[in-house]
């Protein structure tokens, strides 16, 4: 067992923003080496770093003892380092054999060989795939074995795994375990990222917990149990995250959805959200939650069952309508669709609800608006230069909280959280995670979608669980645990909601 | 390490500055250079003389502009520019001259509407749309003429001397180009309107997920913009009081240039009236100049591909040699 990979003291910024603090990290080679720590910790940054795609800022990379420059992917790959992302680097329109040697393709292709060689590969990890079939057509699982069958054709002697089951079936992800198995004993290092625990002390043989950006610990697998490793993670107990609860009181029904479906994504779902509750929905990824609260919120459009809000029924067939409703949604993906990052902070937090700031002929009147942002940053905390800095500017928990401002001044009725906390540090965390209760005091309903399940134990008052678009069970209180809630989001015959 | 940082971060902002005030300094320097190889350059007559070539152009950069803070691009206004022209002429023949212009007005919107409806709401890509378009207006131009120039004559009095007319040294059709731009920042800076353009051009989907009608504002700068391109007809033809089915040709690429140069990005949200403005001011000047330097006409389309790129690469390129 020789180290294949050593990390020093690496460091990398983004703008004024400290990714990675200075992380030490060692990977032999035929071992499992599990990264794990929260989101945005900084475990895919230190991983893009290794395999070539950020340049760090400072440290040093050794690569069997010698140290290693990596300008770009192909230089990692050089070395026999290859990272398998989440989202994977998969040419659609083109076949599994030329996928497989894309980066080797020679100037003239001679298909019978490319195809003969990529069928080697794939039998040799156990799968059945044809080489000429095209990559658009095969299963997220399959073209998961793309992927491996790629790192193998460069003789890969360190492949990373980002978060490899997170897509995937029971049944699949089981058979990616197994490959993984026969990787490390054929000597392969392999990384593996994942936020399931229990999958993780399964299969890893090492693991390494990271937290904002720099290494909490290195442990041996049989020296440690979950919580151990969980309390690396957070950093502290568990309950200290989450703060004080406000008293709430529950009252009238709010929202209230009947059969609503979509295709095969979400399928007659019926749920209840009261005035002052916090309701949780978990399940794995590709369970059809943020299908179902873009439903409700009216992002896609359902072709099944109703939606009412505090009673009445609502016709919800585009986001306007759902905000005339009352109805606010807190995005997945902040980036992408929470925020406009090249705009201010006041375009962005009154843009849900600019009628009561703008005179009849079109013009906002900026300084009602700018007393209502003021109102909104002081009440958030929103930490920033001024109101007219980009978003773009602002740390992730602060964005997110611009979000949430934007909300708060739409003053509605329903307030839906897509993994709310999302890429935010911890301080941040507390923070949001008491002015979600705070909305809820207000005697608002809240639906929190979240895939860390500490997250949603602490924040929920219940928990509804879903699986393959179905409601598929529901958790109380006293029934809050990490094997409960897997086993209605796993197993097909749990007992049904 | 720290040491190559350094100079890597002055490198950085000189970059960004370029980036955010280029097109001021291309102005400058063009301004420059123009005063030093011609005696007449700066003169009022000369420069009115320069506002009143863009005029038609200024009309249609600032539609092109707006659709393009939405990340659109609209190709027909060139060819929306002649349908205005051709159409203006024939119906000044039979109504008054308000009512003609009004009427004309209307068809350039619903060439807009049209381009705006597919774009919006079928999410055709904007770039062959407006391309259908283009071809489809250019062809109802040629229908309508019948293929020939038509004289305004009496009927189009009023409209010839809109074209020809001055008002202290400055003639009508600029007059009307700087009031569409005056018009434009204040719509852009100010309203809900122009916000919301900026903010969809920049991220659609958190725009929509604001609970905003995304496509409503997307056909409104597409109507905008056909509205303009043709009362940019009218302006055109006003001057010779001949409506053309062969006017504006290659337009489009003008007013496209002059929204790019003036530092707007074709991936939306970026842009201003003021920046599209001298834009189109950089492109009057250049054609000005060569015709004050005696530059033949072949060669002057040579000169000025050319000279665009370059203002382009004083903008972008520091960023692209930074790597």
């Amino acid at each position: 067992m020789t180290e294949v990979v050593q990390l020093s003291g690496i460091r990398k910024s983004f703008g004024g923003i400290h990714a990675l603090k200075g992380v030490d990290f060692v990977l032999r080679s035929g071992e499992v080496h599990a990264l794990l720590g929260e989101n945005g910790a900084g475990k895919s940054t230190l991983m893009r770093v290794l395999g070539g795609e950020h340049l760090p800022s400072e440290g040093e990379i050794r690569i069997d003892g010698l140290s290693a420059v990596f300008h770009r992917p192909a230089d990692a790959m050089q070395r026999g380092i290859v990272v398998i992302h989440q989202e994977m680097a998969l040419v659609p329109d083109l076949s599994v054999a030329e996928n497989i040697f894309l980066a080797e393709l020679p100037r003239l292709i001679s298909w019978r060989e490319m195809k003969r060689r990529a069928r080697d590969i794939i039998q040799r990890l156990g799968f059945d795939i044809q080489p000429q079939a095209m990559v658009r057509d095969l299963s997220v699982a399959q073209q998961q074995v793309v992927e491996i069958a790629k790192a193998l054709s460069r003789n890969a002697r360190v492949i990373v795994f980002d978060e490899p089951t997170a897509v995937l079936s029971v049944q699949d992800a089981e058979r990616l375990l197994t490959i993984i198995r026969d990787l490390r004993d054929q000597g392969v290092g392999v990384v593996y990222i994942s936020h399931r625990l229990d999958e993780v002390f399964r299969i890893a043989d090492r693991m390494t917990v990271m937290k904002d950006g720099t290494t909490v610990g290195m442990v041996e697998k049989s020296a440690v149990t979950i919580d151990d490793v969980i309390r690396m993670m957070v950093g502290r107990r568990l309950d200290a995250l989450f703060g004080e609860d406000v008293p709430r009181e529950i009252g009238r029904e709010l929202l209230r959805t009947e059969g609503l479906g979509r295709g095969n994504v979400v399928r007659d779902v019926s749920l209840t959200v009261r005035a002052g509750e916090i309701v949780g929905l978990g399940g794995l990824v590709g369970a059809g939650r943020t299908e179902l609260v873009r439903l409700i919120f009216g992002a896609d459009r359902h072709d099944a069952g109703r939606i009412f809000v505090a009673g009445q029924q609502m016709r919800i067939r585009r986001p306007g309508d759902a905000v005339r409703a009352g109805i606010g949604l807190v995005p997945e993906s902040r980036k992408d669709q929470g925020v406009v990052l090249d705009m201010p902070i006041r375009v962005n937090a009154t843009m849900a609800r600019l009628d009561p700031l703008t005179n009849l002929v079109g013009v906002v009147r900026r300084r009602a608006e700018r007393q209502a942002v003021d109102a909104l940053s002081d009440q958030l905390r929103i930490k920033a230069s001024s109101q007219d800095a980009p978003v773009s500017s602002l740390s992730g928990g602060n964005q997110q909280k611009v979000v949430l401002a934007k909300w708060f001044h739409a003053e509605g009725r329903v307030l839906i959280f897509d993994e709310p906390t999302r890429g935010v540090d911890v301080g941040a965390k507390t923070e949001i995670y008491s002015l979600i209760r705070r909305f809820a005091a207000e005697g608002k309903a809240v639906l929190v979608v979240s895939s860390e399940h500490h997250e949603l134990f602490g924040l929920c008052d219940r928990i509804l669980v879903m699986r393959e678009g179905r409601l598929a069970g529901q958790l109380m209180p006293p029934d809050y645990s990490e094997e409960k809630l897997l086993k209605l989001a796993m197993t097909s015959n749990a007992n049904a909601a | 390490m720290s040491t190559v940082t350094k100079p890597d971060t002055r490198r950085l902002d000189f970059g960004d500055l370029m980036h955010r005030y280029g097109t001021f300094v291309i102005l400058i320097v063009l301004l420059a250079v123009a005063s030093m190889l011609s005696d007449v350059f700066l003169t009022q007559r000369n420069l009115m003389n320069v506002l009143r070539q863009v005029a038609a152009t200024g009309l249609m950069a600032v539609g092109m502009l707006f659709v393009v803070l939405t990340r659109g691009i609209d190709l027909s206004v060139g060819s929306v520019s002649a349908l205005g022209s051709v159409v203006s002429a024939v119906l000044v023949q039979q109504m008054a001259p308000g009512l003609a212009i009004g009427a004309t007005l209307v068809v350039g919107a619903a060439c807009g509407l049209v381009s705006g409806l597919l774009v919006a709401f079928l999410r055709l890509p904007a770039f062959v749309t407006t391309l259908a378009v283009m071809t489809i207006a250019r062809g109802a131009a040629f229908i309508a003429s019948s293929g020939q120039p038509i004289r305004m004559g009496e009927a189009g009095q009023t409209i010839t001397a809109f074209g020809t007319g001055f008002v202290a040294g400055v003639p009508y059709p600029v007059l009307l180009m700087l009031a569409v731009f005056v018009v434009a920042g204040l719509v852009l800076t100010y309203t809900r309107f122009g916000r919301l353009v900026k903010a969809i051009g920049s991220n659609r989907d958190a725009v929509r997920l604001s609970g905003i009608s995304v496509s409503r504002y997307e056909v409104a700068v597409y109507v905008i913009s056909g509205i303009l391109a043709a009362a940019a007809g009218i302006i055109s033809s006003s001057r010779t009081g001949i409506g053309s089915a062969n006017i504006g040709v290659g337009a489009e690429l003008d007013a496209i240039a002059a929204v790019v140069i003036g530092g707007a990005s074709l991936m939306g949200g970026r842009g201003s009236a003021l920046n599209t403005f001298v834009g189109v001011f950089i492109l009057g000047i250049i054609a000005n100049l060569m015709n004050l330097a005696n530059v033949p006409g072949y060669h002057q389309q040579v000169f000025m591909g050319v000279i665009i790129i370059g203002a382009m690469l004083l903008q972008y390129g520091s960023s692209f040699f930074r790597r």
